[in-house]
């Protein structure tokens, strides 16, 4: 057994404890969907960042910065700065307001069942394209850290492991693979920043020298040599940037894997306090990009991790070159925990909004049959969306290229969901007309804008990656021109009600014993 | 940063809060004050109407405004200031000013510092919020 085979499966076993204990403890529906209520401010703020960073983000962003400096840097800037749209609007209102989903605070005051369907089908858009994306890493990543697994095995392990997590966990468990890999991700990349730093003896101002000038080997084969501080490396269009961090920036406060960590906690001051906690680990996270990504590019270069793996594995490659076998099994292990507790994450938001928005409320109006009926049927989109992500992660297989996933579900959270959650709050005027049409048009401009961008054709319709500049002033349009559109006095009079439960958590959802 | 820790005044709304606001990796049970109200109890007696013309209400959502308005103005044009300037004035931007250190990675850096300070602000402001929002429901319930 390879030391990080063996890591893998001590994480596994772990978890699996976690599970186990979660499913004895959980009852009832708020038990299941939203951990009781009973989450504290520092354990949320670790379950969001560990909801929150992404292989995309480890790997991903340590490889881009790797490779292309400073343009891949853009990247960890735009992520922490998104919580500040997430602290400042949405976090508080929603926790105050909302029962499971971010439906709930949409179908507050408009007609709830046309609401709640969009906002449905938007959110498990969302979190089956992120699913998909992380999945596919998971498999390629899986393949390339242990010898003998291959990518069928891997997607098929993390696929089977969420749906466990979820099905018998629910949030609880969930809530705890997510703060152990927070933790994990959190000492690892220490450990990674500083063996780096020690190489350049501590010293900032002999690291960043050194990254004045790095050479590697063009698409032509002639070497040339860059400064990986200077912007422009990897995006050639000033467009492309502003695009990916309106898609960042606005998106995060719409992603609603993120969004339903703040039904976790006991009241809306909690749920504030734990966007701190998370806005600490994630800048600090981030930060440190700077250590282990320029590190990798300045200690062994981008030629040299184009030829151990690629992009994606410039941070384990890295922590082999720093610390040996030993620390590159543990850098391994703490990508697959990390790509485990966002799918898992991914997996709940999707069955919770299905069960509670979609059975519930659009099917049912409201009623439930029996007691547990939305635990149940939450239970089984679990598996059935834990399956379909499976399959579609083995049809697509290791070769395809699915960052443009990540960016899409980026782009719709931003195109789609912030719009309708910011105008349901502060708008009064706001109706189901306005909110169904900024659902749609976010949804599907997002969507065709990136079927015809650079990442999808040859010779692409729309010159930029991420569609955000365009659909997300979209969303927002069809939202306001949507309501325009007609009267809906029922929607106008509950607003006063919205507010006051909004601004003030008066009659929130509480807290619940086990 | 803890929800317990002092700098949050104590929370209006008849919450667990205090007593059980523990997550449950104990297998301890806790006891629930005996003012526990459930959401739907709590809310059933609330004429939101009138809270929502009451002076104390306007007055908390004025001081939200107040603070929360400029706070995402000034993030968003802080925020979209570096790729705007780093993609259309990029000489300015290359210029290394610390060492071998550019302009550009420096504003980038700043943005961390940046949204840490406007969160901190924040936290300070909400207290206050908090305050008031607590007014709001205290004359509810006289």
């Amino acid at each position: 057994m390879t030391p990080a085979l063996g890591m893998f499966l001590g994480f596994v076993l772990v978890t699996l404890v976690i599970t186990y204990w979660s499913a004895r403890k959980s009852r009832g529906a708020s038990a299941y969907f939203a951990a009781g209520r009973r989450i504290t401010a520092w354990q949320n703020g670790l379950a969001v960042a560990g909801d929150y960073m992404s292989a995309a983000s480890f790997l991903g962003i340590a490889g881009m910065i790797a490779f292309n400096g400073y343009d891949g840097f853009m990247y960890s800037v735009g992520f922490l700065v998104a919580y500040l749209m997430v602290l400042l609007v949405v976090a508080e209102p929603l926790r105050n307001a909302g029962k499971y989903t971010m439906a709930d605070v949409l179908a507050y005051r408009l007609r709830p069942r046309p609401v709640r369907a969009m906002a449905s089908l938007s959110t498990l858009t969302v979190s089956i394209f992120y699913m998909i994306a992380q999945m596919v890493g998971a498999g390629t990543l899986v393949r390339q850290l242990i010898p003998g697994v291959s990518y069928e095995m891997a997607v098929v392990g993390v696929g089977a492991l969420m749906v466990v997590y979820v099905v018998f966990g629910g949030m609880l468990a969930t809530t705890w693979v997510q703060i152990i890999k927070a933790v994990l991700l959190m000492s690892g990349s220490v450990f990674l920043s500083v063996l780096v730093m020690a190489r350049f003896d501590f010293n900032l101002a002999k690291f960043f020298a050194s990254l004045g000038a790095i050479s590697s080997t063009n698409a032509a084969g002639a070497t040339v040599t860059r400064d990986f501080l200077t912007p422009g490396l990897l995006f050639k269009n000033p467009l492309d940037q502003i695009s990916l961090g309106m898609a960042l920036v606005f998106g995060t406060a719409g992603l609603p894997h993120i969004l339903i960590r703040f039904y976790t906690v006991p009241d809306a001051k909690t749920a504030r306090a734990s966007v701190i906690w998370a806005m600490i680990l994630i800048g600090l996270f981030y930060i440190m990009t700077t250590f282990f990504g320029f590190g990798a590019a300045s200690l062994l270069g981008p030629d040299y991790l184009g030829a151990h793996g690629g992009t994606n594995m410039a941070a384990p490659e890295l922590a082999r070159a720093m610390g040996g076998e030993l620390f590159f099994a543990f850098i391994s292990a703490v990508a697959f925990a990390t790509i485990l507790a966002v799918v898992a994450g991914l997996t709940i938001s999707a069955s919770a909004s299905f069960a509670h928005d979609f059975y519930t409320n659009v099917i049912h109006h409201g009623k439930q049959r029996r007691d547990d009926d939305e635990v149940r049927v939450a239970r089984i989109t679990a598996f059935v969306v834990g399956a379909a992500a499976i399959m579609i992660a083995m049809a697509l297989g290791p070769s395809v290229n699915v960052a443009f996933l990540v960016g899409l579900a980026f782009a719709v959270a931003a195109s789609a969901n912030l719009p309708v959650i910011v105008f349901s709050i502060f708008w009064k005027r706001f109706n189901t007309t306005g909110a169904c049409a900024g659902l749609a048009i976010g949804l599907l401009s997002s969507i065709a804008l990136i079927l015809v961008s650079p990442d999808f054709m040859k010779s692409p319709l729309f010159p930029l990656k991420n569609p955000g500049i365009v659909s997300i002033p979209l969303g927002f349009l069809g939202a306001i021109l949507g309501t325009l559109l007609r009267r809906e006095p029922e929607a106008e009079a509950k607003f006063a009600e919205l507010s006051v439960r909004a601004n003030t958590g008066l009659g929130a959802e509480k807290a619940t014993l086990h | 940063m803890d929800s317990g820790s002092s700098k949050f005044p104590r929370d209006p709304t008849p919450i667990v809060g205090s007593s059980t606001d523990v997550s449950p990796l104990t297998s301890r049970t806790l006891k629930p004050p005996h003012d526990e109200r459930t959401a739907d109890e709590q809310a059933a007696g609330a004429d939101w109407n009138a809270l929502a013309a009451s002076p104390r209400f306007r007055e908390l959502l004025k001081a939200k405004r107040r603070f929360i308005v400029p706070a995402v103005v000034f993030f968003v044009v802080y925020y979209f200031a570096l790729p705007v300037l780093v993609g259309y004035a990029p000489a300015l931007m290359t210029k290394r000013v610390l060492g071998p250190v550019n302009l550009a990675y420096l504003f980038a850096l700043s943005q961390f510092f940046m949204a840490w300070l406007v969160a901190a602000l924040y936290v300070r402001a909400a207290a206050k919020f908090d305050r008031m929002a607590r007014d709001v429901i205290s004359g509810a319930s006289e």
